[in-house]
């Protein structure tokens, strides 16, 4: 254990033979900053993290994936994604409509927590990816404040829940499907997209090289 | 895919930790500070070697969350009125309904999403609380993978609170069928929310700290 111990106090970070370190967050194990390829994966030997997965051009494959992820979401959330139709009365419902169904007494908290898991978390995370990958993609400085908005965009991630609202949306569906006919809207499908372009972004975005990218260009 | 071999700042026989090495290490960025460093400097966030209060936190939200969770079991979740009764149905009485409906794949759905995997969470969740302190019977690497799962999986108890809002607000047929969300929708609610807090407020690098030999 000794071998990087030697003067490491006053540089912190490097170690003697000049190289720096990193550490696994989960389980804080010791490693010299890989030196890593495109497409390569490095993990944590210990707990099996993932520690860098960089990308060939994940900066552009994040932004446009953000992007068509915004658009679904606007279509998703004000087009009908159910119509239900009994006895002659019909019913179509969007995302919007699901929210304010509780808006209100009680059941206020309610829709606004809705609105927040599958809406608006949604949302402020990839407003705040684009915040901070658009002057990354481009070379440039990154934005004020852009450190802030990843912690932000990274802290709230296991809060937004729109895949958890598809498999609501089908367990509705039998729920009722005996009560009358149902039948899905275009925003359903868009909803289902999104579900898609949110998991591909997630998988195109290397932490590593985005957090040492913001610390490089801020220098 | 190809994989990259990590370079181990320890010895080849063993793997060394930041701590031991007088290393603070980031949570989020994994950058390591000298000891003592209070704010990481490459993502602007507080960093501690161990979170000193991640226990009190973990038993705190996760009593919230099991408090909550008894009216979430008691008061009913769903209720409907059509044109002939109505009715109150808990999440147990839910899935009841379901099973009777011939629907089994859904009735396991529901009953694993808002039954079994809050259950089985709390559980989990003490028992990776109590494995800090004292010695228990899974190894470092096992409740690891317990605390990953904890952590995935904990989400998906969400699903009956936003089907309730979605049959809330499909089923506004007037006379013929109306649901609207009982009580329990908001208490089941704040109970996955705080179980989802309790699970991150566990920091992960203190299960293996027991694993460590004494330097």
């Amino acid at each position: 254990m000794s071998d990087v111990a030697t003067g490491m106090q006053d540089t912190a970070e490097v170690t003697a033979a000049g190289r720096a370190l990193i550490a696994c967050p989960q389980c804080d194990t010791l490693y010299f900053e890989p030196e890593i390829r495109e497409e390569q994966t490095a993990s944590c030997l210990r707990c099996g993290r993932v520690l860098a997965a960089p990308r060939t051009n994940a900066y552009l494959r994040t932004l446009s994936l953000s992007l068509t992820a915004v658009i679904l979401m606007i279509g998703a959330v004000f087009f009908p994604f159910i119509e239900l139709e009994a006895a002659g009365l019909r019913n179509r419902t969007s995302v919007l409509d699901a929210i304010l169904a509780f808006s209100s007494g009680l059941m206020l908290p309610l829709s606004l927590a809705v609105a927040l898991l599958i809406v608006l978390i949604p949302l402020t995370r990839l407003a705040a990816i684009v915040y901070t990958i658009y002057p990354l993609a481009r070379r440039r400085r990154p934005f004020a404040h852009a450190a802030t908005a990843f912690r932000l965009a990274e802290g709230l991630r296991p809060w937004s829940m729109a895949e958890i609202f598809i498999f609501g949306v089908s367990v509705a569906l039998v729920k009722v499907a005996g009560l009358a006919s149902v039948s899905f809207g275009p925003a359903f499908w868009a909803f289902a997209g999104l579900v898609v372009v949110m998991v591909l972004q997630d998988n195109s975005m290397c932490r590593y090289t985005i957090w040492k990218s913001l610390e490089q260009e801020r220098a | 895919m190809s994989v990259h071999d990590m370079e181990v700042a320890g010895t080849r026989a063993r793997l060394t930790t930041a701590r031991s090495q007088g290393l603070v290490a980031c949570h989020r960025c994994g950058r390591v500070h000298a000891a003592g460093t209070g704010r990481c400097t490459r993502c602007g966030g507080a960093i501690e070697s161990r979170d000193a209060a991640s226990l009190q936190r973990v038993w705190a939200w996760l009593l919230a969350g099991i408090v909550v969770y008894i009216p979430a079991n008691v008061y009913p979740m769903l209720r409907t009125a059509t044109l002939l009764d109505r009715d109150e149905s808990t999440i147990v009485g839910g899935v009841i309904d379901l099973f009777q409906h011939g629907s089994y794949a859904v009735a396991a759905i529901v009953f694993i999403a808002s039954v079994v995997i809050p259950i089985g969470k709390f559980l989990a969740i003490a028992y990776l609380a109590l494995g800090i302190r004292r010695t228990v019977v899974m190894n470092a690497h096992q409740r690891h993978r317990l605390f990953e799962v904890v952590e995935f999986i904990g989400r998906w108890s969400m699903i009956d609170v936003f089907v309730v809002a979605i049959l809330s607000a499909l089923v506004q047929l007037g006379s013929v069928a109306i649901i609207n969300p009982g009580i329990a929708a908001v208490s089941f609610a704040l109970s996955v929310a705080f179980t989802m807090l309790s699970a991150q407020s566990l920091d992960p690098r203190l299960i293996w700290d027991a694993d460590e030999e004494p330097v």
